[in-house]
């Protein structure tokens, strides 16, 4: 997760940096901060989409203080101040401070885009605490969609000109600073509805009511006919399905489906650097092995122990997360299908060899990383921006997972072809694979070898 | 039959366990008791090979557990709360963990039947995790679940601890229906002297990692215990 924080950040911080002359490049004649400001309603829309499904509501146990003689408005100021500070308000301010430094540096009138940028972090800490008063309401996220949609087709089919009724709104607080005052003026109106609204929850009653979790079932007896290892891999569905972080990992997996339209639209990766086209061709269909797998076996750290008195064999419970990452690979695979229409074939066979290559080659290696895993992981801690479990290992891991394909590819075609360094991943995942029972009992032994240490890592609660 | 042979643990330069010999018949109830600190955990995840001795060894059933795993079959134990899988519902973590056992379907639904009295209809059918359970009916899930599969042995570490007054009268008489036949060795650690004194026939109190009393359970024992630790 780590790891799409960062990128995140510095892809902001690259458009806040260059958005200025991109717009100046692309529309001489438009002002690039009006553009900027036709915009931001978009922005804005989205944001709140965003936050909706990822950012967690702020909480604090409050059941130690109740006790303790501390007034409950504090506690709520408290509370709603420490979600200011949230990774998410952070995120916008790494465009709007560059792209306002620009502004500056390129002869605006610096009161004016001051102005301007006080208005953005306001409107930023107001979707903070709007997203709070609508938290988890569906109809909410219905809505929300819905405008946004809308806003954006009756921007497309020029029913009503969005952009062009929005441009002057924003672009007046750049000519009249004063006017950044009505986002204040906004804020503070979110702020003490969120806490008029807490101010009345600070009981027990609320502490303990949303401890009720209705467990939902499902029958997964067709997976009985997988023998041996289906009691592991129904406990694995189960536990993908019924725990945040590792729901995250899941869904976040059919973002990275998405990652490869960065890179094969640009004639610059085609032309001079294709090996940076396997990077994101191995990401497109391993987004789950990679994400999930680097941190097998800690997902089971909570109950390690009790799985290492049970009469089981390492053998069963390691494959059962073999499999998941090669199902999910393959569906991901499916799923990458339309490539093929939008890019041609040269990049689908690409995204083909490095299914291969996720199936056979770094599902096996990932299983074999993690007999190196020392870090307990809490499962029920939320997904996004949680490094809990990560370590030095799991930076080394990239090096083999990434660096071997792009090497292959990169020798072969220079030397050879195209299509044979797009074979030669392929043929490296398909040896691995064919060895699999091989690896498997050497990743088994390892496993049985730092059984100690891991039940020791594990039982560390941070 | 469980034997523990010059077993030792030390951490760093703090011995936490020495223990010369202690011989468990099978079909014995053995009661384990001492402060906090005394060393019953750490002898009971010895037992389970879930940390290494320092010295010595244990042999469980002719099987010396820490060089093979063969004893895993036929011991069912329940230390705390990290021998639960929090997400699963009670029916789950019972298949689960009957599955492991060698039950089928059948064989889980019969026993569990069994033990409907014990769950006091707070367990099964409830819709819901193990983890929004109350800790007492968490703890009467794992010392079931240690029961599944016709064990010769059953560990449980301070299994009294957090179950409410019914229950832990219905605990005891499940314990002693358990060893009634001397076919399956129970072991239980407990602060609640009476309580172990009343199911166990033999009392071991460790002191420190060392044992320091090994007692034939009579009417006098709780006496002889409570006088011991009331210093």
């Amino acid at each position: 997760m780590g790891f799409f924080a960062l990128y995140m950040l510095a892809s902001f911080l690259m458009i806040g940096l260059g958005g200025y002359f991109f717009i100046k490049k692309e529309y001489p004649n438009t002002d690039p901060l009006f553009f900027v400001n036709g915009i931001i309603i978009f922005l804005l829309v989205a944001d709140l989409i965003f936050r909706y499904l990822m950012q967690k509501l702020p909480v604090l146990n409050i059941k130690p203080f109740l006790g303790l003689p501390i007034r409950k408005e504090k506690l709520v100021h408290f509370v709603l101040g420490k979600s200011a500070f949230s990774f998410f308000n952070f995120m916008p301010l790494f465009f709007y401070i560059p792209f306002s430094i620009v502004l500056i540096g390129q002869g605006y009138n610096t009161i004016g885009v001051i102005g301007w940028l006080f208005l953005m972090i306001t409107l930023v800490l107001s979707a903070n605490y709007l997203n709070f008063l609508i938290n988890k309401n569906n109809y909410a996220l219905g809505i929300m969609v819905a405008v946004l949609a809308l806003l954006f087709l009756v921007n497309k089919y020029e029913i009503f000109n969005i952009t062009e009724f929005f441009a002057p709104v924003f672009q007046s607080v750049y000519s009249n600073p004063i006017l950044a005052l009505l986002g204040v003026l906004l804020l503070t109106g979110l702020y003490y509805l969120n806490f008029k609204l807490l101010r009345s929850k600070v009981y027990l009653d609320d502490v303990i009511k949303s401890k009720e979790e209705v467990a939902s079932t499902t029958d997964l007896s067709f997976i009985d006919s997988l023998g041996d290892v289906a009691p592991f891999i129904k406990n694995d569905i189960r536990q993908i399905w019924r725990n945040k972080r590792t729901k995250t990992v899941f869904f976040m997996s059919f973002l990275f489906l998405f990652y490869g339209a960065i890179f094969f639209g640009q004639e610059m990766y085609r032309e001079k650097m294709p090996a940076f086209l396997v990077f994101a061709a191995i990401f497109i269909t391993g987004g789950f092995t990679l994400n999930y797998g680097q941190f097998i076996p800690a997902w089971d750290s909570e109950y390690y122990k009790m799985l290492m008195s049970q009469n089981i064999r390492y053998r069963k419970f390691l494959e059962s997360k073999w499999y998941l990452m090669v199902v999910v690979s393959a569906g991901l695979y499916l799923l990458s299908i339309p490539y093929l229409y939008f890019y041609g074939l040269d990049i689908f066979l690409m995204i083909t060899a490095g299914a291969i290559f996720n199936i056979g080659f770094n599902s096996l290696f990932l299983l074999f990383a993690g007999a190196f895993n020392k870090k307990r992981i809490d499962l029920n801690k939320s997904g996004f921006s949680n490094y809990q479990g990560t370590s030095a290992t799991q930076f080394l891991i990239i090096i083999p997972i990434m660096g071997v394909p792009m090497f292959l590819f990169w020798i072969f075609n220079k030397f050879v072809g195209f299509n044979s360094g797009v074979l030669a991943i392929a043929i490296t995942g398909a040896i691995a694979l064919v060895f699999k029972n091989y690896f498997m009992n050497r990743i088994e032994k390892r496993y049985i070898k730092n059984k100690y240490a891991a039940i020791h890592a594990f039982s560390q609660k941070s | 039959m469980i034997s523990i042979q010059n077993i030792s643990k030390t951490y760093g330069t703090a011995q936490v366990l020495n223990l010369e010999s202690i011989e468990i018949p099978s079909g014995q109830s053995f009661g384990l008791v001492g402060n906090n600190g005394a060393g019953k955990t750490t002898l009971f995840n010895l037992l389970l090979d879930l940390i290494r001795p320092t010295t010595g060894e244990i042999v469980n059933n002719e099987v010396v557990v820490n060089k093979s795993e063969d004893w895993k079959t036929f011991t069912g134990s329940f230390i705390d709360e990290s021998f639960l899988i929090g997400y699963l519902t009670p029916e789950e973590y019972f298949d689960f963990v009957g599955d492991l056992r060698g039950m089928n379907k059948a064989d889980i639904q019969d026993f569990l039947t069994e033990f409907e009295e014990f769950f006091n209809g707070e367990i099964l059918g409830k819709k819901k995790y193990l983890r929004s359970l109350s800790k007492g009916n968490q703890k009467k899930v794992g010392i079931v679940a240690a029961m599944m599969g016709n064990p010769q042995v059953v560990i449980l570490d301070e299994p009294f601890a957090n179950l409410d007054p019914t229950t832990q009268i219905r605990l005891k008489k499940l314990i002693k229906k358990l060893t009634e036949n001397n076919e399956v060795t129970v072991l239980i650690s407990s602060h609640d002297l009476s309580h172990v004194t009343e199911v166990c026939e033999r009392i071991v109190v460790l002191d420190k990692g060392n044992l320091v009393k090994d007692i034939h359970t009579s009417q006098e024992t709780l006496q002889e215990l409570e006088s011991y630790f009331s210093i």
